[in-house]
């Protein structure tokens, strides 16, 4: 294989291990847009809070405890969200659902500010999952391969859940006609908290998953919002599948801009995005959802 | 009738979303206050975005200064009243400044740390006749050819960073006769730095063969890793800033490479937030709370005790630029900005919480000072959070003059148009 070759399998491999953590917090927003239809812009605080509570009971309990304490403590507090604020927007005008997730993450953000200070605060990765990996001429870090396992796992779980359970069945019905499924005698109700809280939860894993190798600051959420609402664009919204695609391509492209033209890394996925709007407007697997029409 | 919950559209969508983008531009409320018999000094700084984490630390430094100015008799007999705002980028600055100018009437402007704001604030203070005080603005053009002769600078130019640094560099073999891979943020700051860092390397016989402009909200280095392991340079060198640093620092340790790497602009905030175990590196510092000096150290302790941790380098800045700023009307014993710079012009000499005091030098008005280098201190020594460096000796040595690794006229001319 050429050398440059090589290079660029690299890059598309890494893009790959990048995308895992946009992936989960884009699927939790996929799924609460779908289902509630609000779009969270708080989502990214949630991630932020995710770290630091990583930070937090890492340092006391060590990295495993808080690495499933964590995102399930971020998860309970998005049932909490959503039973206090989320519930009543439901049937409003989306412009004020919108003003209030806008909110909630400025409050987020403000929290995490008075309380850690806006200086970035220290955390590393662990000691048992420091080192790198090499196969072949390819270098990774040990890190990144163990949270690649850890949101598959987390990605193939969500499938399951919502493809193959009783629980999905009413979900992924209460995304295409809530109506119906209130008149089969079925309460949305708790589905809505449960999805809040799933949703909620896995943006609080791609925390806990981030904090070790990036700088834990209180506006660390609106750095990765951003790219992941690209993502579920790109994706479509509604769709699973898509929004995984997706996750990868943006890895994989930002993996190629940084090769082949630096400046441009954080324009690519826009660029991408806009490429994918004009030839597919509902994103790539982008479901025809009546009531979002 | 249709329901509100079934017009949701893409279309809203996106009108809400820019909407809410709109809704965020605008910040914080301003609440007037105070009379006119107090000397207001407007302060600016970032809160928010990569910069924002030293920008709190600038302004617990400046609350710090005032509250000590006003307990010593303030300025000329007046209380200080200090105004501080969040100053976003650029175009929120210059608005910000104008408004602390025009309707609140301030005595001068002090802060900042994007350079690019900067040279908004320095524009919309020179137009109206104000001294403004850059404590965080590192490019050397804001000293060259965007000078003026309103504008002064506690923090160092970037040429007095690079020659502070670059003679540890060179001590340690890491320039003359090798190839470095530089990462520039890509900003003014960034492309500034960039460009006084290479003449430097090339001055002293080494080159830097690879650069990158790194996207200022690029959170991700490994992609960067990638090419830089497969370039195989001799040093590796950081331009970047804020938050950019705490995340090539974690993850450069998390990659494991072994090539030897510094940076030309640094702040210890960032270099803190990567953790034990993680710091490494060769940098230039332009102040450290482990400084042994008796003023430093009285400094170090009055911040603790209001704030509960050590400051950070960036609070340094805003303090001593307040501190010169108050010292300097009680001398002039005016707050008029003919007097004062007449009063600079003369080059008095203040105490900086350094070894050897500064002077603002009358042609650039650049504050000349010494500089410090820092390495990471070994694992085993480090005793708390904010313990991970040693810090190195004072550069210029104590012989040499000064203003020696301050930008030359030759390197970075100004000239100021009264």
């Amino acid at each position: 294989m050429p050398l440059q070759l090589v290079f660029i399998l690299e890059q598309i491999l890494n893009g790959l291990l990048v995308g895992v953590a946009y992936l989960l917090i884009a699927l939790g927003l996929s799924l609460i847009f779908s289902l509630g239809g609000i779009v969270n812009l708080a989502h990214g605080g949630f991630y932020a809070i995710g770290a630091y509570l990583a930070v937090e009971i890492g340092n006391r309990f060590g990295f495993p405890v808080a690495f499933v304490a964590s995102p399930v403590a971020v998860a309970f507090l998005g049932m909490l969200i959503e039973r206090v604020l989320f519930r009543g927007f439901y049937r409003a005008d989306p412009i004020l659902s919108l003003l209030m997730t806008f909110g909630l993450a400025m409050v987020i953000e403000q929290a995490l500010r008075i309380t850690f200070g806006a200086a970035p605060i220290p955390f590393g990765i662990p000691e048992f999952l420091r080192g790198q990996v090499f196969i072949g001429d390819f270098i990774y870090s040990r890190y990144r391969m163990a949270i690649l396992l850890v949101a598959i796992a987390a990605v193939a779980g969500l499938w399951f859940l919502l493809q193959r359970t009783a629980f999905g069945r009413v979900v992924r019905a209460g995304v295409q006609n809530p109506d119906m499924v209130g008149a089969l005698g079925i309460s949305l109700s708790p589905y809505l908290t449960a999805v809040a809280g799933l949703g909620i939860g896995l943006a609080g894993l791609a925390g806990v998953m981030m904090a070790p190798v990036t700088g834990v600051h209180p506006a660390m959420g609106a750095e990765i919002l951003t790219a992941s609402f690209v993502i579920v664009v790109i994706g479509g919204l509604g769709s699973f599948w898509g929004a995984v695609l997706a996750a990868l391509l943006v890895g994989v492209v930002r993996g190629l801009t940084v090769y082949f033209l630096p400046p441009a890394a954080e324009a690519s996925m826009y660029v991408l995005m806009v490429a994918v709007l004009l030839a597919r407007p509902r994103g790539l697997f982008g479901e025809r959802i009546l009531r979002f029409e | 009738m249709q329901k509100p919950s079934q017009s949701f559209t893409r279309r809203h969508v996106v009108k809400a979303l820019g909407a809410t983008a709109l809704a965020g531009g605008i910040g914080m409320p301003y609440v007037a206050r105070g009379q006119s018999d107090v000397v207001r000094f407007g302060h600016l700084t970032p809160l928010t975005g990569f910069l924002g984490p030293l920008g709190a630390y600038g302004q617990m430094g400046v609350q710090l200064a005032v509250e000590e100015i006003n307990a010593a008799g303030g300025v000329l007999g007046r209380k200080v009243e200090l105004l501080m705002e969040d100053s976003v980028n650029p175009a929120t600055a210059s608005s910000k400044a104008l408004r602390y100018i025009e309707r609140d009437n301030v005595a001068c402007i002090i802060g900042e740390i994007s350079s690019a704001s900067c040279l908004a604030i320095a524009q919309v203070a020179a137009r109206h006749k104000k001294i403004f005080v850059n404590t965080g603005g590192n490019s050397d053009a804001l000293r060259g050819k965007d000078c003026n002769v309103y504008m002064f600078h506690v923090e160092g130019a970037n040429t007095q960073y690079v020659k502070a640094v670059g003679s540890a560099m060179l001590r340690d073999g890491m320039i003359k006769g090798k190839k470095l891979y530089s990462l520039t943020a890509d900003y003014a700051f960034g492309h500034d730095l960039s460009a006084v860092a290479k003449r430097f390397v090339k001055a002293n016989g080494g080159e830097v063969a690879w650069e990158e402009l790194v996207p200022t909200d690029a959170t991700d280095f490994s992609a960067y890793f990638l090419k830089i392991r497969q370039a195989r340079p001799d040093v590796i060198i950081s331009n970047l800033a804020g938050n950019q640093i705490t995340n090539f620092i974690k993850q450069y340790s998390e990659f494991g490479l072994s090539i030897p790497y510094g940076g030309f602009g640094f702040d210890t905030a960032v270099a803190w937030g990567a953790g034990k175990g993680n710091f490494g590196g060769v940098w230039p510092i332009i102040w450290h709370h482990d400084l042994d000096v008796p003023q430093s150290k009285a400094f170090v302790a009055a911040f603790m005790k209001k704030f509960g941790k050590p400051p950070e380098n960036q609070a340094w800045g805003d303090y001593v630029g307040a501190k010169v700023l108050a010292r300097a009307m009680n001398e002039a014993k005016t707050t008029d900005t003919a007097g004062l710079l007449a009063y600079f012009e003369k080059e008095p000499k203040f105490d900086i919480l350094k070894a050897r005091e500064g002077y603002f030098r009358s042609w650039d008005h650049q504050l000349i000072q010494e500089m410090y280098t820092m390495t990471a201190k070994p694992l085993a020594q480090v005793k708390d959070q904010w313990d991970l460096m040693i810090l190195g000796p004072a550069v210029p040595a104590a012989e040499a003059p000064l203003d020696s690794i301050a930008p030359t006229r030759e390197e970075n001319a100004c000239s100021f148009q009264t």
